[in-house]
C-alpha cells in the first residue's frame, strides 16, 4: 500500500498544507465523510501518517463508533450500591474492582475472531497475549485465563482445522507463559462456520497502591516504547482484518497476521512487576490494535495533554518499514510507559536487568497536539482526542427482524415426547453425549489449569477458582455464559439468560457474584436487523445488571461476524466475578459423600424452547427463550452463601442447558459416584411431565446435596427464604449407576464414555 | 534413497521468535558478528524411484497447500536432490 520512503518523499505536514492530493482514504476504511471530517480538523488534508492514523483509530474495532450509543448504559444503568466496589469502571483498558484486604481484581474478555478464522494458531495465541497485556496495563499480575469459543458444525471438515489451530494456539501461548486456563466455554453450530469465535479473558491482582492509568499527565515526561521490536505485523490488521466480512470465497485474501512470542510476554510481565513495584512510572498502555497510533494518543489524550514523538527511534525488526506502517503495526508484546526523568535511571536497570530492549520516542507536552516526526521532517500534528476519543458515533438504522416473529410461533410445543422409559433414559444418554453438553477435557486439558498452585476449581467445576491471598484464602471466581440460541429468539432476554447463568455459576462455588464484564459479538452493524439486536441485547444485559445489582466494568464488542448475508447467533459473552473469603469454603459440583439428601431448588416449568433437547433430539429452534427473574437468582445465590458458611452444601450444580437430566449426570460423573433420582414429586408439585422435569432449562435451579446432619437445617433456611425446595434423590457411593426411578438405571462407566469420547472422536 | 528437498522459511515481515532466540543466545555466546537468524524448516519427502519432472511439479504443489501455512511461511525451494 505504502511504498518505500525515503527522506526526501516522506509526506510531512508542510506538504499538506501546501498541495493538496487524491487520497485513498476509501481504501483505508473511510468514508468520504469522516474524511472530510479529518480535512475540517486539521483544516487540510491529512498526510499519509495522519490518515493511516486516523483511518484505523477511527474503525469499528478501535472507536466503536457503531456500538458507543448503546454501550453508554452501562455507565447510566447504575445505583451506588452497584458501584460501592467498582475503583475503575468503564473506559479503561479493563475495570478494576475492590475485593477487600487492600486487594483488587482487573478482568476482561477481547475477542479475536477474524484473525482466528485466517490462522487459527496464532491468531488464538495473540489472542491470549493481548488480552494479559491490557490486564498487566493496569499495574495488576495476571493470574489466570478463560477462553469462550465458538466453532462450526462439528462435522463439517473446516472445523478441525479451526479447533485444533485455536485450542493449539491457547495452550501454547497460555502455557508458555505460565498462566492457569480455568474455564470458559465450547459451543459447535453451523453459524459460526465461517467465523468462529475466539474471546479471550484474563483476570489480574493488584494492590490498591499499584493501580495504574493510561494517562501523561506530566509535561517533560519520557515517553518509552518497551518489549518487542517493531515489524510489519499485522499492518492494518485492526482496519481490515477486522472490520470487513469475509468474501463468499473464504480464506483467499491473506493479509499478514502477527505471530507471537509468549516467553518475550512473560519477560515483559516481570519487568513491568518491578516497574510497578519501584513506582517507577506514570502511566502505561499496552500496544494492541493500531499499535504506536493508538499507545500515543491515548494516553496523550486520557492525560489531556500532547505527545511530542520521533518516530526514527523506534527500534524496527525491518529496516525498511515507513513511517505510516510503523504507527500501524501490531507487532505483539510491547508496551509503552510515560517515565519521569529522575526514574529514567532506574527504568534502565529494570530493562537491562530483564535483557528487554527499550527506546526513548519523545516527551509529553503540555498542549494538546499529538507530533510525530520523521528525522527532522514533522509528519503528524494533530490533536490527540480528535483520533483516540472524539471519533465519529453513528446511530445505525434499527429494524425488527423480518423473520423472528415466524421464529417465536414455532414454539417446541409441537414436538413429540417420550414416554417411554427407555426412549427417555436414551435421550438423556443422547444429549449428554452431544458435541455441545459433552465432556471438554479433551479441550481443556490440553491447557494447564493448576500452574502457579492457586487453583481452587476449574473445568469441569461451575466456574474458575482462583486463590489470590495466600494467607487469608481469600479469592475469586470467574464464570462465563452465552447461549446463542437464546439470543436468536430473544436478544433482550437472551443477554439476561448468559448474565444470568453467569452469575448462578459463580454463586454455586460460594463466593459473591460482585461484577461483570462482556464481549459482544454480533454480525454487521449496515445491517439494520443485526443492529436491532445488537441494541436489544445490550439492553437486556444493562437492564439485567440493575436487576441483578451488579456493574458491568468494561467489555469488547466484535462486529462484522458473518458470511455474505449470514450473521452468526448474537452471542453476547458475559463474565461474572465473584469474591470468596476463603477458598477452603468452595463448593464442588459433585457429589463426594453416600447418604446425601440431593435438593432440586428452585421451580421448574414446561421451558423447552431453544433447549439442548430440542436441538439434540428435534433439530429444532424456535419459539421463545426461558423467563429470567433476577430476584429468584439472587435469593438462591444468598441461600446457597448463607448455607455455605454454615457448612451445609457439600456440593451445589447449577441447572442450565440440557436442563436437570445433565445436571444430574455430570454431578454423577464429577467423582464418579452414583445416585438414586425420583421426579414424582417434583412433577406433581410444579404440575409437569417427565420431559419438562428432565430437560426444561428454567432458571433460578440448582441441584444441591446435603448431608443428612444438617438435612432440617438447610430445608428449614429455604423455606425461611422463600426458596422452592424438593427432594429428588439421595446419593449412593455403593451404587455404579445413575438410576432414576421408573427410567432406567444408567451405568456409570458407559455414562461417562459416552459424554467423554465424543469430543476424542471428532477430532483426535 | 531418491528425495525431493523442500525447503519452508517463515514469511519476511512475520517475527520469528525460534529465530530470535537463538540470535540471542549465538550473540551470547560471543558471536557478535551475526546480526539476526532466521529458521525455517527442511522437508525430504522420499520416493521409490528416481523423481520425475511431474513428481516435483506435483511435490511444489503440495509444498504450497499442506506441507506450509501460506498465511506465516514461505516455500523457498522445491528441488530434487542429487543423488551424488
Amino acid at each position: 500500500m505504502f511504498k518505500k520512503k525515503t527522506e526526501s518523499n516522506v509526506d510531512t505536514t508542510k506538504d499538506a498544507s501546501s498541495e493538496d492530493k487524491d487520497q485513498p482514504w476509501a481504501e483505508l476504511g473511510l468514508t468520504q465523510d469522516e474524511y472530510q471530517l479529518i480535512r475540517e480538523i486539521l483544516n487540510r488534508r491529512p498526510t499519509s501518517s495522519e490518515l493511516a492514523m486516523y483511518s484505523v483509530m477511527w474503525s469499528e474495532h478501535c472507536s466503536y463508533k457503531s456500538s458507543k450509543i448503546y454501550l453508554r448504559q452501562f455507565g447510566q444503568k447504575v445505583t451506588d450500591e452497584m458501584n460501592k466496589h467498582l475503583m475503575v469502571g468503564m473506559g479503561e483498558n479493563a475495570g478494576v474492582v475492590d475485593i477487600g484486604e487492600g486487594l483488587a481484581v482487573t478482568f476482561k474478555v477481547e475477542s479475536h475472531n477474524h484473525p482466528s478464522y485466517i490462522e487459527p494458531f496464532q491468531g488464538a495465541a495473540t489472542g491470549v497475549g493481548g488480552i494479559v497485556r491490557d490486564i498487566l496495563s493496569m499495574g495488576a499480575r495476571p493470574v489466570a485465563v478463560m477462553d469462550q469459543l465458538r466453532f462450526g458444525a462439528p462435522e463439517h471438515p473446516d472445523t478441525a482445522r479451526v479447533v485444533h489451530g485455536v485450542v493449539d494456539g491457547i495452550s501454547n501461548y497460555g502455557n508458555s507463559l505460565g498462566l492457569p486456563n480455568i474455564g470458559g466455554e465450547t459451543v459447535f453450530d453451523a453459524r459460526y462456520q465461517g467465523n468462529p469465535l475466539v474471546n479471550a479473558l484474563a483476570v489480574g491482582v493488584l494492590k490498591h497502591d499499584d493501580l495504574k492509568l493510561a494517562k501523561a499527565t506530566n509535561p517533560g515526561d519520557l515517553v518509552i516504547l518497551f518489549g518487542a521490536r517493531t515489524g510489519a505485523d499485522g499492518i492494518g490488521g485492526v482496519s481490515v482484518l477486522a472490520s470487513e466480512t469475509f468474501d463468499d470465497d473464504g480464506p483467499s485474501r491473506r493479509p499478514a497476521v502477527q505471530v507471537g512470542d509468549p516467553f518475550a510476554e512473560k519477560v515483559l510481565i516481570e519487568a513491568c512487576m518491578e516497574l510497578y513495584e519501584l513506582d517507577v512510572i506514570s502511566g502505561i498502555q499496552d500496544l494492541g490494535g493500531a499499535g504506536i497510533s493508538c499507545a500515543t494518543s491515548e494516553l496523550a489524550a486520557n492525560g489531556d495533554r500532547g505527545m511530542e514523538i520521533q518516530l526514527r527511534n523506534v527500534l524496527l525488526r525491518d529496516e525498511s518499514l515507513t513511517p505510516e506502517e510503523i504507527l500501524m503495526s501490531e507487532s505483539q508484546e510491547r508496551m509503552m510507559a510515560i517515565v519521569n526523568k529522575r526514574n529514567l535511571k532506574k527504568f534502565e536497570q529494570i530493562m537491562n536487568k530483564w535483557e528487554v530492549e527499550y527506546s526513548i520516542l519523545g516527551k509529553v507536552l503540555a498542549d494538546e497536539k499529538l507530533v510525530i516526526r520523521w528525522d527532522e521532517q514533522e509528519i503528524v500534528n494533530v490533536p490527540p482526542k480528535t483520533v483516540a476519543i472524539d471519533s465519529p458515533v453513528y446511530e445505525r438504522s434499527v429494524e425488527y427482524p423480518t423473520w423472528i416473529d415466524e421464529l417465536n410461533a414455532n414454539s417446541s410445543e409441537s414436538l413429540p415426547r417420550e414416554t417411554e422409559p427407555s426412549e427417555i433414559a436414551a435421550q438423556i444418554i443422547q444429549i449428554a453425549s452431544s458435541a455441545n453438553q459433552a465432556d471438554k477435557s479433551w479441550i481443556t486439558s490440553q491447557y494447564d489449569r493448576y500452574v502457579l498452585g492457586n487453583t481452587a476449581l476449574s473445568m469441569p467445576d461451575d466456574g474458575g477458582m482462583i486463590r489470590v491471598n495466600e494467607e487469608s484464602g481469600l479469592g475469586i471466581t470467574m464464570a462465563t455464559d452465552a447461549n446463542g440460541k437464546y439470543c436468536q429468539l430473544d436478544p433482550y432476554q437472551g443477554a439476561k439468560l448468559a448474565l444470568a447463568e453467569a452469575y448462578r455459576n459463580v454463586a454455586m462455588t460460594g463466593a459473591r457474584p460482585r461484577a461483570v464484564t462482556n464481549c459482544l459479538n454480533f454480525g454487521s452493524p449496515e445491517n439494520p436487523e443485526v443492529m436491532w439486536q445488537f441494541k436489544q441485547a445490550t439492553t437486556g444485559l444493562a437492564d439485567g445488571c440493575v436487576e441483578a445489582s451488579i456493574p458491568v466494568t468494561g467489555g469488547n464488542v466484535s462486529f462484522y461476524n458473518q458470511t455474505g448475508d449470514v450473521a452468526i447467533y448474537p452471542t453476547p459473552v458475559v463474565g461474572v466475578l465473584g469474591v470468596i473469603d476463603d477458598v477452603a469454603r468452595r463448593i464442588p459440583s459433585g457429589w463426594q459423600d453416600t447418604g446425601h439428601n440431593i435438593y432440586l431448588l428452585g421451580t421448574t416449568k414446561d421451558e423447552l424452547d431453544g433447549s439442548a433437547w430440542a436441538e439434540v433430539i428435534h433439530d429444532h429452534l424456535g419459539g421463545k427463550p426461558p423467563e429470567v427473574d433476577f430476584q429468584k437468582e439472587m435469593e438462591l445465590a444468598d441461600l446457597i452463601h448463607g448455607a455455605n458458611i454454615q457448612g451445609m452444601v457439600a456440593s451445589a450444580h447449577d441447572i442450565s442447558e440440557g436442563g436437570l437430566a445433565q445436571a444430574l449426570v455430570e454431578s454423577s460423573l464429577r467423582f464418579g459416584n452414583g445416585a438414586r433420582i425420583w421426579l414424582g414429586e417434583l412433577m406433581e408439585r410444579d404440575g409437569i411431565d417427565l420431559t419438562a422435569a428432565l430437560f426444561s432449562e428454567s432458571q433460578a435451579r440448582a441441584i444441591v446435596s446435603v448431608g443428612r446432619e444438617d438435612d432440617v437445617k438447610f430445608v428449614g433456611l429455604c423455606e425461611a427464604r422463600g426458596v422452592p425446595i424438593v427432594r429428588i434423590g439421595v446419593t449412593d457411593l455403593e451404587s455404579s449407576a445413575l438410576e432414576i426411578q421408573g427410567i432406567a438405571d444408567i451405568d456409570l462407566l458407559e455414562l461417562k464414555s459416552a459424554h467423554v469420547r465424543t469430543l476424542p472422536e471428532l477430532f483426535s | 534413497m531418491p528425495k525431493i528437498i523442500v525447503e519452508i522459511m517463515p514469511k519476511q515481515d512475520l517475527l520469528d521468535p525460534q529465530g530470535k532466540a537463538v540470535a540471542n543466545a549465538l550473540k551470547r555466546a560471543g558471536n557478535s558478528e551475526i546480526d539476526a537468524t532466521r529458521i525455517g524448516k527442511r522437508i525430504e519427502l522420499h520416493y521409490k524411484e528416481q523423481p520425475t519432472e511431474e513428481d516435483l511439479e506435483k511435490a511444489k504443489e503440495l509444498a504450497k497447500d499442506f506441507l506450509s501455512n501460506s498465511v506465516i511461511e514461505d516455500v523457498v525451494d522445491v528441488y530434487i536432490e542429487d543423488q551424488n
